[in-house]
């Protein structure tokens, strides 16, 4: 199909546009009815990029780096105490972590908490975590591309790679798919 | 030909618009000068306003991890600040759970009754302060931001 704007006149012109740009904002702030996001796929090995390794202190102030993980498939999860939909897929965390944690898999929480252990403790406390959580800053946001929103969590293979990114909240069964097509 | 321009650069901005999750703004409209009169009440209004599409928390969440909406101001010849925030909406996401939270959307206004000291000194000054939100959509949430406030206040 040719679509030639100039033949169009000019007012009718003007208001297709504004709304086809009503239409795309509203979509692209509320999201698609229905299914916000499409699926997540986990990307082809060759297209995977390596996680940039960093040095972060856990809750016991234990040094903790992304490498140790080598070997094991990771869900690098940036989070915030203050974050409800990072509530709400804490526990999905939490179930895998205690499901898949002896094939060599692993949860791994970076919070974003300006107040850190203050708030982060009673917080792991209160929700039952089950897997490691390390305190994160600006940096280590920079180095993952700039982590703007939260939750964002990270897939990483078991040679250390990122298989696949997830911004915002998705559903408990795009996380198990990617986790058991890496294991 | 200007038609055709206008319509790549129209279809470019609806196209980077479907596609992004910007961190919203929370922005305040400028403010003209606010008189105000030695030894009298004032009162300043802030217009504030947030995108369509996203929530900040209000000055009282229903949740204590949650993050709330705070004015601090810091500076200038005004005394005894006594601040009115919007009233709340109780709405329901999809992360919360089933559950309702105090949220601010929109446009709204933020009210602050202060005193001027009898001793303060005429004409123009700045009366600063800081405007705190932390705000999300329905499925994320961005980092707590905090916006200047400078208002001019004209002291006679």
């Amino acid at each position: 199909m040719n679509f030639n704007p100039s033949t169009v006149p000019p007012g009718r012109f003007f208001i297709l546009l504004a709304v086809i740009t009503g239409i795309a904002v509203t979509l692209g702030t509320v999201g698609w009815p229905g299914h916000e996001q499409p699926r997540q796929v986990v990307k082809d090995s060759k297209e995977r990029k390596g996680a940039p390794d960093f040095e972060l202190k856990d809750s016991s102030g234990k040094v903790v780096h992304l490498s140790d993980y080598k070997g094991k498939v990771v869900l690098l999860d940036f989070w915030a105490t203050w974050c409800g939909p990072c509530g709400i897929e804490i526990p999905w965390f939490t179930d895998f972590q205690r499901k898949y944690k002896d094939r060599g898999f692993a949860v791994l929480g970076v919070s974003m908490d300006d107040n850190g252990w203050e708030d982060v403790k009673p917080f792991m406390a209160e929700k039952k975590i089950n897997y490691r959580i390390v305190l994160g800053d600006q940096k280590t946001g920079d180095m993952y591309g700039g982590v703007e929103a939260l939750p964002t969590t990270f897939m990483i293979d078991r040679d250390g790679r990122i298989a696949s990114i997830h911004v915002g909240l998705v559903d408990k069964k795009e996380f198990d798919d990617a986790i058991q097509k890496l294991l | 030909m200007r038609f055709r321009s206008c319509f790549k650069v129209l279809l470019f901005t609806a196209t980077a618009a479907l596609f992004a999750q910007m961190a919203p703004q929370m922005k305040i409209a400028p403010q003209p000068t606010v008189k105000v009169k030695r030894g009298a009440p004032a009162t300043i209004t802030l217009k504030v306003s947030l995108p369509a599409g996203f929530h900040a928390n209000s000055d009282k969440p229903t949740d204590p991890n949650l993050i709330p909406l705070s004015l601090k101001w810091t500076g200038g010849p005004l005394q005894g600040a006594a601040i009115t925030y919007p009233k709340p909406q109780l709405e329901e996401y999809g992360f919360t759970g089933g559950k309702k939270i105090s949220v601010v959307t929109g446009d709204f206004d933020l009210v602050t009754k202060f005193k001027v000291p009898a001793g303060a000194a005429t004409g123009p000054a700045a009366e600063t302060g800081t405007l705190r939100y932390q705000a999300c959509n329905n499925r994320m949430c961005f980092a707590p931001k905090n916006v200047p406030v400078n208002v001019t206040v004209s002291v006679e």
